[in-house]
């Protein structure tokens, strides 16, 4: 592909792409199926280091990589690895760079995906690190938003739950910035507000935002509503998550009673208890075609990254 | 230097540093590494609140025998920016600076987020943190984005 920005490209941030990189990447994942069947990926092998536990954004990879014809190495879970005996990141990184054609990592530390991108000649492809960055997810998520939509602009978004330490939530706040929303709702509760760089950001780029306490306030203007779980391993003491788990909940009733028809509800999932199964053969209901398109864009962003 | 001769003689070599902001001084010195026991193995003088028709009231630091290492001037312009840092060579001043807070501080800032990469003990990846502000002055982390502010930031600076 002439001009290919993504080629051979490192993809650690949300924010390292513009809005027509990301134009460039829905057209691709559009078209992935029929791309797909000439195996861009054949005789190539991604390196799926996973250093910390997670089903979803594995088996989405691991799926997008088969589906073009490569293969994958894995490793996964601390224990099953040379990082318990010791071994730093930057030795099986340097492993792993010897060994495959791409890197997709995730950790648990922030900027573990940039470090390795550091020491890797190879593509490093941050599968989520720390609370930080989770770049893919917010792909996947805007470009679920197009889909629904026909554009990412314009829209009203309600962004609810933890948005301190959860990932996808930050990456999607940041991904939302490369358009133009016409306001976005961040709702929480106070100590799991976001993060201050996050809201620097929004006030740089000039993006229209409201923090607010509780959903029912803005649920009537919203276009979309991104809900996210509070993760009890983010959060720093126990006894916190205790107080803050399940001080917001979507049910259908809920939305029936004050949410536009149009509306639709997004989650990267796993959810807890956050969405009620009420919703899950309802109208608003958009996760599951969120996790389904999820392994479309990351046949396309792999197919751009590393393919021709 | 204006009326600190009375109170401490020229040196015949080693680094002055002048017009750092009142209280600075001792920072300064904790910075370099150079508070005792380290610190006496250089003749130190230290002047404090004196006065000063630029800030009204100076520290100054003079330390004899001393040569300064590159990291010095990144470590110093985050502390006073603003002061002059003059390199002294058999009485005379052979090299005069202006200290600035440093574009990019890579090694010397320590991120403070417990769950950077940069934290963690066995990995090698050095710190860096990239100026965002001027006043006040503010650094953010390339690595994990944590952004830190004014005084809070002299607390950060790896001995």
């Amino acid at each position: 592909m002439a001009g290919n920005p993504f080629k051979g490209r490192d993809v650690i941030s949300i924010t390292d792409f513009t809005r027509g990189d990301l134009e460039l990447l829905f057209i691709e994942a559009d078209n992935i199926e029929s791309r797909a069947k000439s195996k861009p990926l054949e005789g190539k092998v991604v390196a799926l280091a996973f250093f910390e536990p997670s089903t979803r954004t594995r088996l989405s990879f691991e799926t997008a990589v088969k589906r073009l014809g490569g293969s994958t190495l894995l490793i996964s879970g601390e224990e099953a690895i040379s990082v318990a005996k010791g071994e730093n990141l930057a030795d099986t990184i340097t492993m792993l760079d010897s060994y495959a054609d791409a890197i997709v990592i995730r950790h648990r530390y922030e900027g573990a995906a940039l470090y390795a991108a550091e020491v890797a000649e190879k593509p490093v492809i941050n599968g989520g690190d720390g609370r930080q960055h989770h770049p893919t997810q917010a792909m996947l998520d805007l470009y679920t938003v197009y889909r629904l939509f026909g554009s990412v602009d314009g829209l009203t978004y309600g962004v609810l739950g933890d948005l301190r330490y959860g990932r996808a939530a930050s990456s999607f706040i940041l991904g939302l910035t490369l358009f133009k929303p016409r306001h976005i709702y961040l709702v929480s509760p106070p100590q799991l507000r976001a993060r201050r760089e996050v809201l620097e950001v929004l006030e740089e780029l000039g993006i229209p935002y409201t923090e607010v306490e509780k959903l029912q306030d803005v649920l009537g203007e919203l276009d979309v509503l991104y809900v996210t779980r509070i993760q009890k391993e983010r959060i720093p003491d126990p006894r916190e998550y205790e107080s803050l788990k399940g001080s917001y909940r979507v049910t259908l009733d809920l939305l029936e009673s004050s949410a536009k028809e149009t509306l639709k509800v997004l989650h990267p999932l796993p959810r807890v208890d956050e969405i009620d199964f009420s919703v899950d053969n309802s109208k608003y209901q958009a996760y599951f075609l969120q996790a389904r398109l999820g392994v479309k864009v990351r046949m396309a962003l792999l197919s751009l990254v590393m393919g021709g | 230097m204006e009326g600190e001769g009375l109170l401490v003689r020229k040196i015949r070599s080693g680094v002055v540093i002048d017009h750092i902001p009142p209280g600075r001084a001792f920072t300064m010195l904790k910075a370099l590494g150079l508070l005792p026991p380290r610190g006496y193995k250089w003749r130190i003088a230290v002047v404090i609140n004196a006065e000063s028709s630029k800030l009204g009231r100076k520290d100054i630091l003079k330390i004899e025998g001393y040569k300064p290492r590159r990291r010095d001037l990144e470590v110093l312009g985050i502390i006073a920016p603003g002061a002059t840092f003059n390199v002294i060579e058999d009485y005379r001043v052979v090299e005069k600076l202006r200290l600035k807070l440093p574009e990019v501080s890579q090694g010397v800032l320590r991120c403070p987020n417990p769950t950077c990469i940069t934290r963690k003990e066995r990995e090698k990846a050095v710190s860096k943190m990239v100026l965002v502000s001027h006043d006040p002055p503010a650094y953010r982390c390339v690595y994990c984005g944590t952004t830190v502010r004014g005084e809070e930031i002299h607390d950060l600076i790896s001995p």
